[in-house]
């Protein structure tokens, strides 16, 4: 199958969820010095219902084609996701958004979005416990 | 002149179909394809010839001792080193490298001594002088390149000292392509101290082109097999017999020793003193078939092959917009290779939409991050021939290149 259909392609021309977040909740960076891929995101976390969800995001790549439009396509999908769904998502989550299997050497770039998301996640839950045990 | 057709005809792995498309091959600076004939040798030594070496009375052992010496002298030939007993089998340049380092650089080398490399170096000629200079306090320095990817030899001239213990180069750079003057660097370093062990790393340079280590003026010269249509887990270091024999041994144990007491051992002579265990006997052979293949077809010829198909890419590339060469810009000035960037499009990308069609090339840092660092690169993509490589290929490979740019719209 062709890796870089038309979809993909129009992702990393036109990436969604740009620009800056004005006071996120949360930010995590992450970079593969290797390639020069980098991504930063930034959250903004409500609770709804009950639940902490991420009602915004935004995402900043400085990389391949794979791992920006993953970016764009993984942003769309999570907004209004639950904290928890967020942490549930896996590698073939993402590599059902792409719509394909990658080898190996590409799975990297194509997983960087989620890394950043999850740690941004991580970083939120870990600040929030400090805060109730202050 | 080479047949590239029926040079082919040797290489099976040519018609692999790649995602529907016919292979080409442009990564040979990372590994070289292996002709049937190299292959032949390797298992007609496993079929035949099995046995350990130097140990037996019995007829297998000798056959395949006297296959494995033969294969050092030939490797020894092809060189024009003065004797096979200089020839070291090791696993690969890398380990070749680090032999040195280790045998001769740790008794050599002391607190404020200087190490000498260049900017443009492969890892595997960097790291281990890290590791030898963190060990011992020493000092590392590293001679600057220019935009044409020349070494700065005035720098050089600077910069030697009486401390400077050794001073290693690459012969040909795996990421600029450029052909570095061994044999005037070796002169120079020579000139103002006589001292300095000069150590080259030629994995780029004997696949392609004819050397003589006498010529070269060097003390020790490291390469690999799989770069030279040899097999993997082989590489060679030529080392003069004088600073061999005044090393210590590398790595300790079977076959590098005369006597083994429970106090103390003594040590093998060349080249024994640093092949401890089992080697790898059937990578010999091999490598040395690859040589015989070489030397039928002629270095000269290889040579002038590449530097036409270089020639004919590079006039190529430095038409098209958004693309930047990095290295000399003339054929003549560089070995087979050559590494670019294309504007707006990251190499990995361009190296994904190239393999679709069939096309192998390299993308990323190839093990030179001071030197993409240097050009304020993170990655570039890289084309890199050999002498089964053609002009059709090349013809396809730059269609497909401005297919990549028009598909991403730049």
């Amino acid at each position: 199958m062709d890796l870089y259909r038309e979809e993909i392609l129009e992702h990393y021309r036109n990436p969604r969820n740009q620009g800056k977040i004005s006071k996120p909740s949360t930010k995590a960076h992450v970079g593969n010095p290797l390639c020069g891929d980098t991504m930063d995101m930034e959250l903004i976390i409500n609770k709804k219902n009950g639940k902490d969800i991420v009602s915004d995001i935004s995402f900043k790549s400085d990389g391949c084609a794979i791992s920006t439009a993953t970016g764009s396509m993984l942003t769309e999908k999570v907004k209004g996701m639950t904290l928890t769904e967020i942490e549930k998502l896996t590698k073939d989550d993402v590599l059902k958004l792409l719509g394909m299997d990658l080898m190996p050497n590409r799975l990297k770039c194509a997983l960087i979005s989620l890394e950043v998301l999850q740690k941004a996640v991580v970083d939120w839950r870990s600040n929030a416990k400090i805060k109730i045990h202050m | 002149m080479i047949t590239v057709q029926k040079i082919r005809i040797d290489f099976p792995i040519l018609k692999r179909k790649i995602h529907g498309n016919n292979l080409i091959y442009f990564d040979n600076a990372a590994t070289s394809q292996k002709p049937k004939q190299v292959l032949e040798a390797m298992d007609d030594y496993y079929l035949h010839h099995n046995a350990n070496i130097n140990r037996g009375v019995h007829l297998l052992g000798e056959e395949s001792t006297e296959l494995y010496e033969k294969s050092r002298e030939t490797i020894a030939s092809f060189i024009h080193a003065p004797k096979p007993e200089e020839i070291i089998f090791t696993r690969n340049s890398t380990e070749a490298i680090n032999l040195v380092a280790y045998a001769w650089g740790r008794v050599n080398i002391s607190e404020g001594d200087e190490i000498i490399t260049t900017m443009m170096e492969h890892h595997s000629n960097i790291v281990p002088w890290q590791i030898l200079a963190s060990e011992k306090k020493a000092k590392l320095l590293f001679i600057p390149f220019d935009k044409d990817g020349q070494l700065d030899l005035e720098w050089l001239k600077n910069h030697i000292t009486h401390k400077t213990k050794i001073v290693t180069i690459v012969h040909i750079s795996n990421a600029l392509g450029t052909i570095n003057d061994v044999a005037k660097i070796s002169n120079i370093v020579k000139q103002i101290n006589p001292n300095t062990l000069v150590l080259i790393d030629g994995s780029q340079s004997v696949p392609h082109i004819a050397i003589d280590v006498q010529k070269l003026h060097c003390d020790l010269f490291a390469f690999t097999g799989h770069k030279m249509l040899g097999p993997m887990g082989i590489g060679v270091l030529w080392g003069k017999e004088k600073i061999l024999n005044s090393m210590p041994p590398f790595l300790g144990g079977g076959d590098m020793i005369r006597e083994v007491f429970l106090d103390h051992s003594t040590w093998n002579n060349l080249p024994e003193k640093f092949e401890a265990g089992t080697p790898n006997v059937a990578g010999a052979v091999g490598l040395a078939a690859a040589i015989d293949y070489l030397t039928h077809i002629g270095m000269e010829n290889i040579r002038k092959h590449e530097v036409e198909l270089t020639d004919y890419l590079l006039k190529q590339l430095l038409t098209m917009k958004g693309i930047s060469i990095i290295g000399p810009k003339e054929a003549e000035k560089r070995g087979g290779l050559v590494a670019f960037s294309v504007d707006k499009i990251h190499a990995h990308d361009v190296a994904q939409m190239l393999d679709q069609e069939g096309i192998a090339v390299r993308s990323g840092h190839h093990c030179t991050m001071p030197l993409h660092s240097c050009l304020g690169l993170t990655a570039t993509t890289r084309v890199s021939f050999n002498l089964y490589n053609t002009k059709e290929e090349v013809d396809y490979f730059v269609k497909t290149l401005k297919k990549v740019q028009s598909t991403f719209g730049v």
